[in-house]
């Protein structure tokens, strides 16, 4: 095998193509798209636009990787983030100071603590009662956005809290902190699961929770912990994405996320059949969905047809990583070998 | 197979349970017992429980309200129940189809927004009603065929390939137009304003009756034809279909089509409604549809369920909203809030009724 075919052959292949088919467009619609410039201390450019812009979809894409290496799904992570975002946002309010740390720090804790409860509810419905995951994390998605809209009564609440919207837009050495909250939680998760027998637990309950129960992974354990991890990880995109506006929409607040952060983890090649995943596969995703975006942007498409591309995108990749187009493929790539064995054996 | 699964609900004992007072004192011949053992295994069967409970509830719900408020408890809130989801049923009866292979459909919501939008504007250039309608179902239709492809063919799961779809729908009702196009055609306002009196002064609408039509012919293809056993076999083991030599890949595509199909006529039946196109309408309908379907008691794995149920299943949906509308205190909200709450009632049901067979 060659090379090419091994790289060919690797599940990173068509996601890593994409992104650099995507950077490629970017390039020629837009000369200056590779270039970082330093102002006031703080970085700007193209590339630190799709890394800030995409990071809330990251964040909860990591979480969903290892929800789906279970064979699970969460739905509920657009409403667990629109949640976290009323609760810090009606704090702050409420509060007699809201510019202070102390509330924000406050606010933050309070909003995490209730999406670690959101996700043990999810991880019970799982992994106790046993619905499938599907299912179970509709229900929280659904009854989820009216609990958002009964904490801010229904209305958009703005808050005006430096050090809240610091955490949207703020930088730290010139990098944004939305950023750094992103590596922060990838390098988390990619070191709890990959440097620890953790990660290899999560696939064998993907792949047979009977099996690994019964070979003692406490599978059980192990969802609780992952959905209540992804829950995490969605109220802190959650948390940025209302920092960024300095406003709780409990409607609109990562509206469609759920879909970009499983998109992003499919077009990772992680599996939605559970088993092998891949975080450096998310991070692809990732990016390739807000390059995506941006490209919309760059190229002069008006914005509005983003989705019509999204679902393009979607389909292609999928497609590519059917096993009906491998089976083709490697047909074709038979054939072919049989044809120049002939040839050659015919001169 | 199914005959199979019912057969231990016939021979199932009644278990002495407390608070059914008549039935401990009644003299326990076996003529009392049979209908009370079957009356047990009906609602303890995984496939006549939930829709039973369901039956139940709507009229409890029903019931309660009409004593709750005053002229709650008349025919026209009744039919207005139908008059008011007539798209909703539609886009059930498709998503029955759907869920009974074990399938999801997450397009519905937004290919009704874009029928929506085929028809404003097509209409607003002038075009004919009379070729829009037909041109709208043929193209869902189409979108439904491409989806049951990619999910067939080029094993997609059903949830990333239907989400595709919706993208794609959604995106598309953009491209169409931003803002809101309303409708002026003189056939859609006349269906949209008409009602067709019944007697009493109540009165119905046009999209009722062709709702009522759908799930007439829903039943008579689930229950009366090869494909809708197909169907159900497939929910019931899609590996054991295929040994039968049941046509698994045609009814596992069509299933999807048939989806289609009813989104869009769930579409021109909005528009009805609405009498405009909106980009950004129906969001979420997709998630009432499945509800829907769920509390009307089909089974999310597959195999078992009914139209009807799914029929149930809007009825109560459609009672929870208008209850929320007389109560006048209470916020749209708690809508959201109570379908999520009877949701999970409705599949810790499914869980424990389907646990107790196995």
């Amino acid at each position: 095998m060659s090379a090419l075919a091994k790289m060919a052959s690797s599940r990173l292949f068509w996601p890593v193509v994409m992104l650099l088919v995507l950077f490629a467009i970017n390039l020629v619609a837009f000369p200056g798209f590779f270039e970082i410039t330093v102002r006031d201390g703080q970085l700007f450019g193209s590339l630190i636009d799709i890394l800030r812009n995409g990071a809330p979809t990251l964040i909860i894409a990591v979480g969903m990787t290892l929800v789906i290496a279970t064979r699970g799904i969460d739905l509920s992570v657009g409403a667990v983030a629109a949640i976290s975002g009323a609760v810090a946002c009606s704090i702050i309010l409420g509060s007699p100071d809201p510019g202070s740390l102390a509330t924000v720090a406050v606010a933050v804790t309070v909003a995490l603590l209730i999406s670690l409860v959101l996700g043990v509810w999810n991880g019970f419905l799982v992994a106790v009662l046993g619905i499938q995951p599907i299912i179970a994390t509709l229900i929280l998605m659904t009854a989820g956005r009216g609990v958002a809209m009964l904490i801010t009564e229904g209305q958009i609440l703005t808050v005006n809290s430096p050090p809240f919207k610091f955490l949207g837009s703020g930088f730290w050495l010139g990098v944004p902190i939305a950023v750094i909250i992103a590596a922060v939680v990838f390098g988390l998760a990619a070191l709890l699961t990959r440097r620890t027998a953790l990660g290899m637990f999560i696939e064998s309950v993907g792949i047979n929770p009977e099996a690994s129960r019964q070979a003692g992974v406490r599978a059980r354990g192990l969802l609780f912990a992952v959905y209540t991890f992804c829950a995490l990880c969605a109220a802190i995109a959650g948390l940025i994405l209302t920092a960024n506006t300095a406003a709780a929409d409990a409607n609109n607040t990562g509206l469609f996320i759920e879909l970009d952060a499983i998109l992003a983890v499919v077009i990772g090649g992680t599996s939605l059949a559970g088993g092998r995943y891949s975080l450096v596969g998310t991070l692809v995703g990732a990016l390739v969905i807000q390059t995506l975006v941006t490209t919309v942007y760059t190229v002069g498409i008006p914005p509005i047809a983003t989705m019509v591309f999204k679902a393009a995108v979607v389909t292609i990749v999928c497609l590519l990583q059917s096993p009906t187009t491998a089976e083709a493929l490697s047909g074709f790539r038979r054939r072919l070998a049989v044809r120049s064995g002939k040839g050659v054996a015919a001169s | 197979m199914t005959k199979l699964l019912e057969a231990p609900t016939t021979n199932h004992p009644p278990r002495p349970r407390r608070g059914t007072g008549p039935a401990r004192t009644a003299p326990t011949g076996r003529g009392r017992r049979r209908p009370l053992a079957a009356a047990l295994g009906v609602l303890t069967s995984p496939k006549y429980g939930p829709v039973t409970v369901t039956g139940l509830l709507f009229v409890a719900i029903f019931v309660i309200g009409g004593f709750r408020y005053r002229g709650f408890f008349s025919g026209q809130v009744f039919l207005n129940l139908f008059v008011d989801n007539a798209y909703l049923i539609v886009l059930a009866v498709g998503m029955t189809f759907v869920i009974l292979t074990g399938g999801i459909d997450l397009s519905v919501g937004a290919v009704v927004a874009l029928s929506g939008m085929i028809a404003a504007s097509l209409l607003q250039t002038g075009w004919s009603p009379g070729v829009v309608i037909p041109l709208i179902l043929v193209l869902t239709s189409i979108l439904g065929l491409l989806v049951g492809l990619m999910i067939h063919v080029f094993k997609v799961q059903p949830f990333i390939a239907t989400l595709a779809a919706m993208f794609l729908a959604r995106g598309l009702c953009y491209v169409i137009s931003q803002s809101s196009i309303s409708i002026t055609d003189p056939t859609f306002i006349q269906l949209a304003v008409s009602r067709i009196p019944l007697g009493a002064g109540l009165s119905i609408t046009p999209s009722v009756i062709i709702a009522l039509v759908v799930v007439g012919i829903a039943v008579w293809v689930l229950h009366g034809t090869r494909f809708g056993r197909t169907v159900y076999a497939i929910g019931g083991g899609e590996q054991s279909g295929l040994l039968m030599g049941l046509p698994v890949a045609r009814t596992k595509v069509l299933v999807y089509v048939i989806s289609g199909f009813c989104s869009g006529l769930a579409g021109v039946l909005f528009t009805f409604y609405t009498l405009s196109g909106y980009p950004l309408t129906a969001i979420g309908t997709e998630l009432d549809a499945i509800a829907a379907v769920v509390i009307g008691g089909t089974l999310l794995t597959g195999g078992y369920g009914f139209v009807l149920g799914s029929v149930l299943g809007v009825l109560v949906l459609g009672v929870i909203q208008t209850i929320i509308t007389f109560e006048g205190t209470l916020s749209s909200w708690w809508t959201k809030i109570f379908i999520g709450a009877l949701l999970l009632v409705f599949i810790i049901l499914q869980k424990v009724l389907t646990a107790r067979r196995r």
